[in-house]
């Protein structure tokens, strides 16, 4: 690893160490709690059956057989959901119609995408709840599948929702499978490109990908008799499954209470409902905690991928290379209901670049697929795609060194991005320096002994990272050290992160505070665990608590010091007397005292960080080698740059590199949903769906730059998702190097490469 | 998952009489690779399943010469047995390449071909060794051709109560030598886009091909032997030009189809390739077996 800093800040003891991770011994004795480990006195399990058909009318569901039958408890089907009725609501992650909600989780009247929940039943135990399923009769009345965007916006278009009501350009629409069009404008961007020594136009084609956690999603629910319901889940957003059960269920929003499990991954991709419902159905009819656990091909086919599109951009550069124009048009399939990210596509996909005339056309389509979810920079790498792609192509055409092309345009402080916000001070260029001067790209791209084609590629990306709303709370014990209580599922070490934030407050090592992850009754609301929020604005709420601590053990200290709190001063883990000097304690010193001073001492913080996250851009460098003979692509060598601010944990900073990295070669290479012409994936398995294996991969350098965040106290911005940007059109580009033909769609898998090859030596090219 | 009964006979004759009993019932169980997956996926249901590896003729693995691989050895021992290892390297080109540590140590060759997947990793071997199938069934024992032994994806020749006992690999003549590869698009984990086994006999004067047969995974409803490319090969001088011209032959035998996996264009591709590829380490391995 290689750090930059491109200005001396603050001094750190904690910030910036390597502790081991407070979970860590859990983990590694497989003593952690996931969804499915949990064991409740009287479980009982459920099973989901679900639609063979992505689109087709239910016309009967009958489920009396399988209630009827032995070890069977209970069965619901869409009659047993409280909310059927169209109503639009804000349900945190999204605002949606509340009718959609309750039916993406339970199927009422109508399937919209293969694996749509149709019914479901409780049993004694799993296999005779699956069993059960097959005794259920159901009618359908098959539909044409609408999964492509030339199949859900050509005019006669199949409607999947004859209730939805698009907002194109402010106008509204219906029938459309259109949900949204919105427009983006600055400048003019056409008589920019008249005026352009160069212009270049093209469109990629984006698979839908899946996020690939290692852990199903696992739900149990109890429904006490008093109508207080328990939930026990595998989320990322433990409050906003509160709230969105309560809303669904029809439910008093604290009579729900979340308990978030050990979570095996999430991506964005555990955030929306999806069993917890139906358990909780379940358990109210048969009196029981109820469980249920999807298997591999329900999560595949049912939960959320990030969307797959096709995205035309433009750009028009003058003589010299520098950005005059730039256009694009985005188009989504969000899935079987609006909300695919397309806002965020418009604010990345030239948010790396000075770009002063623009227009951004964005499209939200519905298909028959399952609801596409968040994604790591959910909507950023499928544009992002295109744009990176665009503007190496553009320098082949120009003959200009694309480092030099990058350096030239790119956006910086007080940079205006396309959709409107200034950037505060961003790392954008600092990471693109790290990678000139980095040895891989000063080093020469050897041949291949054995006549394979070797090329280098280079891309950048973006992710703004949110804020929001956190709670933190800290209480000192007898003997100095601290119990944290947050209320984030840890993904990527965030417990440790938060803890250690609080710890530097204290001056105490990292072990000295103990963190927990809390259920929704044991601790002050927190927006999620994603948008790359958690370390940034809950580690806000965590300075923020134990300063508060500090504030009320100077007033202790200056009780028994008889004198003004104002004269007591904390620093390096000591409180001093500025009075009185030879008067000092250490913080455990000070906490042994807490009894006799005045009882507990126990701080909450809380925080609501408006605007951006500071804004973390990367830069991304690879060298390929392609078999011409069988189309297979390897990765010799990958170096990841990115702006950190201050990286909290420099392993787990790194981790999330060398992770985001790993996920964008598998969308760059292999990874997609291989779907029938009638809606249904063929490739639901780990064994199909291909992901990189750790041998598919090199050992991916991790350069962490540090530009301080001005909106952190100690610096620290939101790196999680920045990372998967990049790699897509960073591989691009290098097999494009490689093989001297550009392919334009993902996944960039052999036999597509193959057929490059054969067009190349045929003279066609991939546009 | 409909409920089975395991039973664990200790003789062919039990093995036989149970599975004749319930006929499509029940199925032969080795290292339960295959069926225990599409018992769980509900590709079928079963009333029972037959563990052989209670049965000595299914678990012996005898080289002499010939080697003879019970029907539910496991890859690993065949790859662990050193002399095994050194006689059969083509065979081991598979063995050491179906799923990673765990599956070795559990699936068989047996199930490999019992399981009758075009794409399967283990049948391509066995037919370039020439190998036969030995089954035994309520009418006593009959041979098969490893290359006849697939009827169509996931079906096989085998009758009501019959299973696959062993398989036998003739001793490699002076000059033999086999290889086998796959084409996947990562590293591991993978099923064979396209797959091809190749091996060849040296004629005395160590340059002309004296016999070879080729067989293709995965380009087809079954593992296919290549005749026409195999014929091709007698009599012609062992070198680059000859392997490309069977790998072309080869190809307008290969009947595959576009999914998932990869195109068919990409997979006529493959098999040339991987022909040439697969005979070239063949040659090698019949250089130093002369």
């Amino acid at each position: 690893m290689t750090t930059t800093a491109d200005r001396p800040s603050q001094e750190f003891k904690v910030v910036g160490s390597r502790p081991i991770r407070h979970d860590g011994v859990d983990k590694v004795l497989g003593r952690a709690q996931y969804g499915a480990d949990l064991k409740l006195p009287g479980l009982i399990h459920g099973a989901v059956l679900r639609s063979p058909y992505a689109h087709a009318v239910i016309k009967k569901v009958d489920v009396s057989r399988a209630e009827a039958a032995p070890g069977v408890f209970a069965a619901i089907t869409g009659d047993d959901m409280p909310v059927t009725g169209s109503k639009v609501v804000d349900m945190v992650e999204e605002v949606t119609n509340l009718k959609w909600s309750s039916q993406r989780v339970m199927a009422h009247g109508k399937a919209v995408y293969r694996g749509h929940p149709v019914a479901a039943v409780a049993a004694v135990d799993q296999n005779t709840a699956l069993e059960a399923l097959k005794l259920i009769e159901v009618e359908y009345e098959p539909l044409q599948a609408v999964i492509s965007l030339e199949d859900a916006m050509k005019p006669d278009a199949v409607i999947i929702h004859d209730d939805l009501v698009g907002d194109h350009l402010g106008e509204k629409v219906s029938p459309t499978n259109v949900a949204e069009h919105t427009r983006t404008e600055f400048g003019d961007p056409e008589a920019a490109f008249a005026e352009a020594a160069h212009v270049l136009e093209r469109t990629y084609t984006i698979a839908r990908a899946h996020q690939g956690y290692i852990e199903p999603h696992s739900s149990t629910a109890f429904w006490s008799p008093d109508d207080k319901l328990s939930v026990w889940t595998t989320t990322q957003a433990p409050f906003g499954v509160r709230s969105n059960v309560a809303t669904v269920l029809k439910l008093p929003l604290s009579d729900v209470r979340v308990v978030p499990m050990e979570i095996g991954g999430g991506f964005g991709g555990k955030i929306g409902l999806y069993m917890e419902p139906l358990a909780a159905m379940l358990s109210r009819k048969s009196g029981r905690p109820v469980k249920m656990t999807m298997d591999r091909k329900s999560v595949f086919d049912a939960t959320g991928p990030g969307p797959g599109g096709q995205v035309t951009a433009k750009i028009g550069v003058d003589k010299d290379g520098k950005i005059l124009a730039a256009t694009a048009d985005i188009r989504y399939m969000a899935g079987a209901y609006p909300g695919s990210s397309i806002s965020a596509a418009t604010a990345g996909i030239f948010a790396c670049y000075k770009v002063p005339n623009v227009r951004i056309d964005a499209y939200d389509v519905v298909i028959n697929m399952s609801k596409t979810a968040a994604y790591r920079a959910p909507g950023t790498p499928q544009a992002t795609f295109a744009s990176e792609s665009l503007i190496s192509e553009l320098c082949e055409t120009i003959g200009m060194d694309p480092m030099e092309f990058h350096l030239l345009n790119a956006a910086e402080e007080g940079t205006r991005r396309p959709d409107g916000p200034v950037f505060p001070r961003i790392g954008n260029v600092a990471c693109m320096e790290a990678i000139r001067d980095s040895e891989h790209f000063s080093s020469d791209l050897e041949k291949s002994p054995d006549g394979k084609l070797r090329g280098r590629g280079l891309a950048t990306g973006y992710w703004n990272g949110g804020g929001n709303r956190s709670s933190v709370t800290i209480s000192v014990n007898d003997d100095g050290v601290v119990s944290m209580v947050e209320g984030n599922p840890d993904i990527g070490g965030t417990r440790t992160t938060l803890a250690m934030q609080a710890a530097e407050v204290f001056g105490l090592p990292a072990h000295d505070v103990h963190p927990t992850v809390a259920d929704t009754d044991s601790v002050g609301y927190n927006d999620l665990t994603a948008g790359s929020r958690t370390t940034y604005a809950s580690g806000q709420a965590a300075i923020e608590a134990a300063r508060q601590v500090v504030e009320e053990i100077k007033k202790r200290m200056a009780m028994i010091w008889e004198t003004e709190p104002e004269n007591v001063e904390f620093e390096d883990s000591v409180f001093r007397n500025k009075v009185a000097p030879d008067q000092r304690l250490t913080f455990k010193e000070a906490a042994g005292k807490l009894g006799q001073t005045g009882g507990p001492v126990s701080k909450t913080g809380t925080v609501n960080v408006r605007g951006s996250g500071g804004g973390s851009f990367a830069a991304h460098l690879v060298d390929v080698e392609v078999d011409p003979e069988t189309g297979k692509v390897q990765i010799l060598r990958y170096t990841a740059a990115q702006d950190a601010g201050k990286a909290v944990h420099p392993s787990y900073v790194e981790g999330q590199f060398q992770g985001g990295a790993a996920q964008g070669i598998g969308w760059a290479l292999n990874e997609e949903y291989y779907t029938s012409p009638d809606g249904v994936m063929q490739n639901s398995s780990f064994l199909d769906y291909r992901m990189p294996t750790a041998l598919d991969l090199p050992m991916i350098d991790a350069i962490v730059v540090e530009v301080p965040n001005t909106n952190h106290p100690f610096g620290v911005r939101g790196i999680g998702e920045t990372s998967i940007v990049p790699p897509a059109p960073a591989v691009g580009n290098a097999i494009a190097d490689a093989i001297g033909t550009r392919l334009y769609q993902t996944p960039m898998n052999p036999s597509r490469i193959m057929e490059a090859l054969a067009n190349k030596r045929n003279g066609k090219n991939g546009h | 998952m409909h409920p089975f009964t395991y039973v664990a006979p200790r003789t062919l004759d039990e093995a036989v009489a149970v599975l004749e009993q319930h006929g499509e019932r029940a199925r032969p169980f080795a290292g339960g690779t295959d069926v225990l997956v599409q018992l769980r996926g509900g590709r079928f249901d079963l009333d029972a399943i037959v563990d052989l590896k209670g049965v000595p003729e299914a678990t012996s693995l005898d080289l002499n010469g010939s080697l003879r691989i019970g029907a539910a050895v496991p890859c690993y021992r065949i790859y662990e047995d050193s002399a095994v290892a050194a006689a059969f390297p083509g065979l081991i080109d598979a063995a050491s390449l179906i799923g990673g540590i765990q599956i070795q140590s559990r699936a068989s060759l047996g199930g490999n071909l019992c399981n009758a997947s075009p794409s399967a990793d283990g049948i391509c071997p066995l037919i370039v060794h020439s190998t036969v199938a030995v089954v035994q069934g309520p009418q006593g024992e009959r041979r098969v051709p490893v290359e006849e032994f697939c009827t169509a994806p996931g079906v096989n020749v085998l009758g009501r109560g019959e299973l696959l006992v062993a398989l036998e690999v003739p001793a490699p003549a002076r000059g033999f030598g086999a290889a086998y590869q796959r084409f996947i698009p990562r590293n591991e984990m993978d099923i064979a886009v396209a797959g091809v086994a190749s091996a060849l006999t040296l004629s005395d004067d160590g340059a002309t091909i004296a016999s070879g047969r080729i067989a293709l995974a995965a380009v087809g409803p079954t593992p296919l032997f290549a005749a026409k490319a195999s014929a091709f090969l007698a009599g012609k001088p062992a070198t680059p030009e000859t392997f490309a011209e069977a790998g072309e032959i080869a190809s307008t035998e290969a009947t595959p189809i576009g999914d998932m996996r990869g195109t068919a264009e990409h997979r006529i591709e493959l098999v040339k390739v991987l022909t040439r590829r697969t005979l070239a380490i063949a040659l090698g391995r019949a250089q130093s077996n002369r």
